[in-house]
């Protein structure tokens, strides 16, 4: 077994109210990625796949604080250190995201050029300095990898590039540094179907020719996730409720939330087309106490009255990993 | 077939271009079609092919550059009027509502579009009929404003809105592309139920064509301002040979094909076993 280049250690996270009231965003995650393997994380909105990003970088800002647990990029812990500490030696080096939508992320009045020199400056480890034309030049050979006409793309401003130019920029940026891990924060759900494809079959490009070898890549269209990731990991109100390979959680799901999301998907195919996509019922528990029993309980197709009082535990199911007593 | 009569959307060879000179850009160019009254059709294309632009000529916010664009026969002039029976959802539910005012408010005061204002026990009565359409008690709303709500509950929020006003035709224009699937199948389920229930005509914009196909009556395909492809979704999905509609069905990410993405580690792990 080759050994995991990224843990993570029952890590909770909460936001502290102004009022000293706390919502526990995530609650004990764990898991562990080996070198070169892509976890997909899926969710409805709001149960806390975004904060979980935050806090796998590090970057816990106020009013973002971390409760427990630890996050190891191949060994060194990334909890309890200053934002600046962050920002200098993890991210873009070890850690780097690509972020939601490419517009927002650019500057509108920067050139790219300068935008990635930026980057660099910023992340830079104390010692090495680049001068403005290895700067450059080291964008060039970057950018040339995306097939696009460098040149022009990088003393462009982001209005004048199209939306697919524009997330092939960012994802250039991001990946500048040749990080060890990329986190890819929901990339596509902005995009149309045909733009999807392409910023997707680029992100595997970059994969084959080694720019970068882990990723784990956030959305929450689990027939793209069941294309991109090797392992899924299916969060409900701040918890994984189920976490197996994509074929296992996708194909065959176990957990009655993992099967309800499925059930709520659209199918193109002949056989499903009239299919009848289900909602899930209700809304997701307030996290402003902690919960003790199954999160997912008043939701539940299968609940029994226990489930609200036991304290539902990972256990294996199938192969896969469920936090439900009664999945079968 | 249909009589003349039932046509709500008529539109002859209309284009409509912005800028001019070298910068002209042709957003919606020589499209003709009719839309009948209770008919649910999907426009149907990757960014900026004009679906929107199209949409917006639909509500009057546009005029036509070249070409007729009628609405029951006439042509849209008065836009009091014309948004008293054509009104429409779109995709960012939080820039649709002042988050100063609270949305109950803001219900309310949709109904001045109205030349003739209902009484205010009417008002209040279609507000509360509109929420309760999206399975929202209208006391869970009381004196709440748009940001205390999540994406899901506003873009209901819209829909309830509609539910109110009951206009003639809707104009949905990417209502789910915000949303996440639970909400999605939620939307689609309301969108049919106004068909449904009010006789609604509905114009679904989106790029996703599997939801056009569950949803609609007819789909128009666009690609770079034409309409390229018209039928029913059977026509459309089945029996076509038009290649951006294949393009576009065969680049939504599904379960069942396996070699979606050809350098995916996926289907590199198929060729190995």
């Amino acid at each position: 077994m080759s050994k995991s280049i990224f843990e993570v250690e029952n890590l909770s996270l909460h936001y502290l109210g102004r009022f000293g009231d706390k919502t526990h965003a995530v609650t004990d995650v764990s898991f562990k990625m080996k070198q070169g393997e892509i976890l997909g994380i899926a969710g409805e909105s709001g149960c806390g796949k975004s904060t979980l990003v935050s806090g796998l970088m590090g970057m816990c800002i106020p009013p973002l604080y971390p409760t427990s647990g630890d996050v190891r990029v191949a060994g060194e812990s990334l909890m309890n250190r200053t934002v600046e500490d962050i920002r200098a030696n993890v991210l873009a080096q070890k850690v780097s995201m690509i972020p939601q939508g490419a517009f927002n992320a650019l500057n509108p009045v920067r050139k790219i050029k300068d935008i990635a020199a930026d980057v660099i400056a910023a992340h830079q480890s104390s010692g090495v300095h680049m001068n403005a034309q290895e700067i450059y030049q080291r964008l060039r050979t970057r950018f040339d990898l995306f097939g696009m006409d460098t040149d022009r793309v990088l003393n462009s401003f982001p209005i004048q590039l199209t939306a697919g130019e524009r997330q092939r920029s960012v994802i250039g940026i991001s990946t500048l540094l040749n990080p060890q891990m990329v986190i890819a924060d929901e990339p596509t759900s902005a995009l149309d179907v045909s733009t999807q494809k392409e910023v997707i079959s680029m992100i595997f490009d970059l994969l084959d020719k080694g720019v970068f070898s882990t990723m784990i890549f956030i959305t929450h269209e689990l027939p793209l996730l069941y294309h991109v990731a090797d392992n899924i990991a299916i969060m409900y109100a701040g918890e994984f409720v189920e976490m197996g390979t994509a074929e296992q959680v996708v194909k065959d799901p176990r957990h009655p939330y993992t099967k309800a999301l499925m059930g709520a998907m659209l199918s193109t195919e002949k056989a499903q087309r009239t299919r009848k996509p289900v909602a899930i019922e209700g809304a997701p528990p307030s996290l402003d106490k902690p919960i003790i029993g199954c999160r997912f309980a008043d939701r539940c197709s299968i609940a029994r009255p226990e489930c609200k009082k036991n304290k539902q535990n990972l256990r294996i199911v199938a192969g896969r990993e469920v936090r439900c007593d009664y999945a079968e | 077939m249909l009589s003349n009569e039932s046509i709500v959307f008529s539109a002859k060879n209309v284009s409509k271009t912005f800028g001019a000179g070298k910068n002209q850009v042709t957003a919606v160019n020589d499209v003709s079609f009719d839309i009948y009254d209770g008919e649910i059709i999907s426009i149907v294309g990757g960014s900026g092919c004009g679906k929107s632009v199209l949409a917006k000529i639909m509500l009057g916010l546009y005029p036509a550059s070249k070409g007729v664009f009628l609405y029951n026969g006439r042509k849209i002039s008065n836009l009091k009027r014309h948004w008293g029976e054509v009104q429409s959802v779109f995709q960012d539910p939080f820039s649709c509502f002042n988050q100063f005012f609270t949305i109950r408010s803001q219900l309310e005061d949709a109904f001045n579009i109205f030349k003739k204002k209902p009484s205010k026990e009417e008002i209040k009565r279609r507000v509360d009929e509109g929420l309760l359409a999206v399975n929202v008690t209208p006391k869970d709303i009381e004196g709440k404003y748009s940001f205390e709500l999540s994406g899901g509950q506003m873009q209901r929020m819209l829909l309830a809105r509609i539910f109110a006003l009951r206009p003639k035709v809707l104009i949905a224009d990417e209502p789910t592309s915000m949303v996440d699937a639970c909400v999605r199948a939620n939307i689609l389920d309301y969108l049919m139920k106004l068909k449904k229930e009010l006789h609604m005509t509905i114009v679904f914009v989106t790029h996703d064509i599997g939801l056009a196909n569950y949803v609609s009556d007819r789909i128009f395909i666009m690609h770079e301002g034409k309409i390229v492809n018209a039928g029913t979704p059977e026509e459309v999905l089945d029996k076509t040979e038009e290649a951006h509609t294949l393009k576009l069905l065969d680049d939504i990410p599904e379960v069942h094909k396996e070699e979606w993405i050809k350098n995916s580690h996926r289907a590199k792990n198929k060729k190995v076993s």
